[in-house]
């Protein structure tokens, strides 16, 4: 028997960036239901590095990722529990002088966003971090950069979300959605949602569903190999990513030392991915070139998920070229934990005002000529 | 151990994991791997160890490992020994134990004599030492030590170390034996992190409450060039082990479409045919424990690798809306840590059932991920 709901909003995808839109949006005062093919934050938002790192990224994505840094600063509050959110600094590490020479050329970029970043010569990464490995050369620091507890964040968003009224339903994954007049009508096996908009948040099956309303959208799969290993005495106190971003590695408060680098196997479907045992091992190499330390130590799990990746490595985000009311975030390519907590503010904006305070054309999703393909398989950089 | 002709023979190989026709493997000289057409998986079982008060104090063994400090080393636990629990290991331990000349403080059943006596028939259908020795030492041979069924309230104390056992007796009288060592296990668990890897179907067995992977009465699993056999497919013992493991090995040769002696299927058929009854009478007479887990208190430790107590969990069910175990784990950090859940993620399935009063097979079981057991950081892959 098929149960019917209305909601002035539906969500497909219950993500980060879904349930915080879903928060957003009821305390705008829009009714929601949020619909999650398996448990909310199951998929790229709970399984990844959990880096909050602005450094590095697109300049297209420093404006959100600045605003998003704000909310992070006080987000457990916000939520009512702990997401483990710890500013430790991210260092991005400099393997030869043309990698030192990018870092000087994004910071002065970067100073035009407003966000600050520390260059160090070799000595003054080995005076902070007298371990590392010989091969560095220098660094950029971005001091307000950390991490978070990925599993904790997006299930936090869903029972903030809940607790304010959303209807969020999970293990109802969406078979088809398309328009029925001024409304949209979305079919689960149990569930008939009709809305007034439609949020598309689902991530690496987000290509799907902007293709029922006639949206072409290459989004290709990125899944990233990590590894961790059992806790150690705490020493890498900083976030680590590389120029060329082949590994990144960082170690939370119990002790565990996370390395990530390289891509993992994902079926068919991309529904289901394993990490790979060569690019774990390769990982672990590359790990003890910047971090010779960790030689020996016990690595206790390995594992991946799948995230979409857009073909210039940004995500889209923002209303449909083809259908009014459908708003799109999707296509994080493997680096959206950290904006996460701003598309939710970001998309709650488009669907009350219709447009966003932050600078979105970047993010169009009509940007990429006809007939792009999507990326092949990938890993992330950080 | 002679080597038999045409057998590739490597001990001391820990397979840590298996994808794709492709076994992982860590020895002394690093990493390697070995392709594979089919696969016999003998996997073997590990003692049930539950959380009772006390039992992290040092001087607590499991059963298990009593008696590997015993067969292989030829020494005792302790001066004063405790043996706790219940499954087939703890007569026998005790009588190993016993007939060494250690001194065995008490011998204490957590399950009623009741339970073992109406299986008799059942376990005296295989003339097997096993059998025989089960029985025999539970009914003779554990005379002159004192022995109590059914017991409850299990506590070990001790300031630094194991110092004394308190229990409560059938009748309800309270006990305390001053000890320095115990063995405590409470049954056998099937260790299936490879199966699972390799994708076999589960399913749930309810009088021992495990996840098992399906298996055919000849070994076969359900993925095709996976085949099962031992304790790993279901305890059976030594016995029934090796029917099982030349049974899987015709199957193994009928599959492709090799020559076998009709008659020596038909005689390990029959042979297993009979053992069954005797394993369900094992099973029947050893069920596990579930009550024990009524008495859990909120501040045990029920996850040692990191550290995770009964009422972290039964709050995490409660108030953060955990619907399987999986997530139980995101949440908590329960089952993430050395042991990768294999001592621990089944006792927080049971807490997390009860918490939630639904079926303990409702809130699934934990994920394999690879390695399967700790493996060290090495370099020289990248």
């Amino acid at each position: 028997m098929t149960e019917r709901l209305t909601a002035d909003v539906a969500v497909v995808g219950g993500g980060t960036a879904g349930c915080a839109a879903a928060v957003a949006l009821r305390k705008a005062g829009m009714s929601v239901v949020l619909l999650e093919k398996g448990l909310c934050g199951a998929g790229a938002s709970g399984v990844n590095f959990g880096g909050v790192r602005q450094q590095g990224r697109h300049m297209a994505e420093l404006p959100l990722a600045r605003r998003s840094r704000a909310i992070w600063q006080n987000l457990s509050a916000f939520l009512g529990e702990d997401v483990e959110f710890e500013p430790t600094g991210h260092m991005k590490l400099a393997r030869s002088e043309s990698d030192m020479a990018e870092l000087e050329r994004y910071a002065r970029y970067a100073a035009e966003h407003g966000l600050k970043l520390e260059l160090l010569g070799a000595n003054a990464v080995r005076t902070e971090l007298p371990w590392m490995g010989p091969k560095v050369v220098g660094a950029s620091l971005c001091a307000e950069d950390g991490a978070a507890n990925p599993r904790v964040v997006a299930p936090a968003f869903a029972r903030l979300a809940r607790r304010l009224g959303a209807d969020i339903r999970e293990k109802e994954e969406v078979l088809e959605a398309a328009r029925a007049g001024d409304a949209f009508e979305i079919r689960t096996a149990t569930l008939l949602v009709t809305s007034t908009f439609l949020i598309n948040t689902a991530g690496i099956a987000a290509g799907k569903v902007a293709g029922w309303f006639g949206e072409e959208a290459p989004v290709g799969p990125v899944i990233p190999n990590m590894i961790v290993t059992e806790p150690l005495p705490m020493f890498v106190t900083r976030a680590l990513g590389v120029c060329g971003g082949d590994i990144y590695v960082r170690q939370v408060a119990r002790g565990n030392v996370i390395m990530g680098g390289g891509c993992g196997w994902g079926d068919a479907d991309l529904t289901y991915s394993r990490p790979i045992t060569e690019q774990s091992l390769t990982g672990m190499a590359k790990t003890l070139d910047l971090v010779p330390a960790l030689k020996g130590a016990q690595v206790i799990r390995t594992w991946t998920g799948i995230d979409g990746q857009m073909p210039d490595r940004i995500p889209v985000i923002g209303f449909s070229a083809t259908t009014p009311n459908l708003v799109h975030a999707f296509g994080f390519s493997g680096h959206g934990f950290q904006l996460g907590p701003v598309i939710g503010e970001i998309l709650a904006e488009l669907v009350t005002q219709g447009r966003s305070t932050s600078p979105l054309a970047p993010f169009a999703v009509d940007r990429f000529p006809p007939g792009t393909a999507p990326l092949p398989l990938a890993g992330v950089e950080h | 151990m002679t080597a038999l002709a045409g057998v590739d023979y490597r001990p001391r190989t820990l397979v840590w994991n298996l994808f794709q026709n492709r076994l992982d493997l860590l020895t002394r000289q690093g990493y390697g791997e070995q392709r594979f057409d089919r696969l016999i998986l003998a996997t073997g079982a590990m003692d049930e160890a539950l959380p009772f008060p006390g039992w992290t104090l040092p001087g607590v063994f499991t059963l298990g490992a009593a008696q590997i400090a015993f067969k292989a080393q030829g020494v005792s636990i302790g001066r004063r020994v405790a043996l706790v629990g219940a499954g087939p290991l703890l007569p026998l331990v005790a009588h190993q134990y016993a007939t060494a000349g250690a001194e065995v403080v008490a011998v204490l059943d957590t399950t009623p004599f009741l339970a073992k006596v109406r299986q008799a028939p059942g376990l005296l259908t295989e003339s097997t030492t096993f059998a025989k020795g089960l029985w025999y030492t539970a009914r003779n041979k554990l005379r002159g030590l004192n022995v109590h069924y059914g017991v409850r309230a299990l506590s070990a104390e001790g300031a630094r170390r194991v110092e004394g056992l308190l229990f409560r007796d059938s009748a309800g009288k309270e006990h305390r034996l001053a000890c320095d060592a115990i063995g405590a296990s409470f049954g056998l668990r099937s260790e299936t992190q490879l199966p699972d890897l390799a994708g076999c179907s589960f399913t749930f067995e309810p009088v021992e409450r495990q996840w098992r992977p399906q298996a055919t009465p000849e070994g076969r699993s359900s993925v095709p060039e996976i085949y099962l056999a031992g304790d790993g497919a279901g305890i059976g013992g030594a016995d029934m082990a090796e029917l099982q493991g030349r049974r899987a090995a015709l199957a193994v040769l009928e599959d492709s479409g090799l020559p076998v002696h009709a008659a020596e299927t038909a005689h390990l058929d029959r042979a297993l045919k009979r053992q069954a009854g005797f394993r369900r009478a094992l099973e029947a007479a050893y069920p596990f424990p579930a009550h024990l887990l009524d008495d859990v208190a909120d501040d045990e430790i029920v996850c040692r690798c990191e550290g995770v107590t009964a009422g972290a969990l039964r709050r995490a069910a409660r108030d953060k809306d955990a619907p399987e175990v999986n997530r139980l784990k995101a949440l908590t950090r329960v089952g993430m840590g050395r042991c990768q859940g294999r001592v621990c993620g089944h006792v927080a399935a049971e807490l997390l059932a009860r918490a939630r009063g639904c079926p303990i097979e409702s809130v699934g079981r934990l994920r394999a991920q690879p390695p399967i057991k700790p493996i060290p950081v090495l370099g020289g892959h990248a």
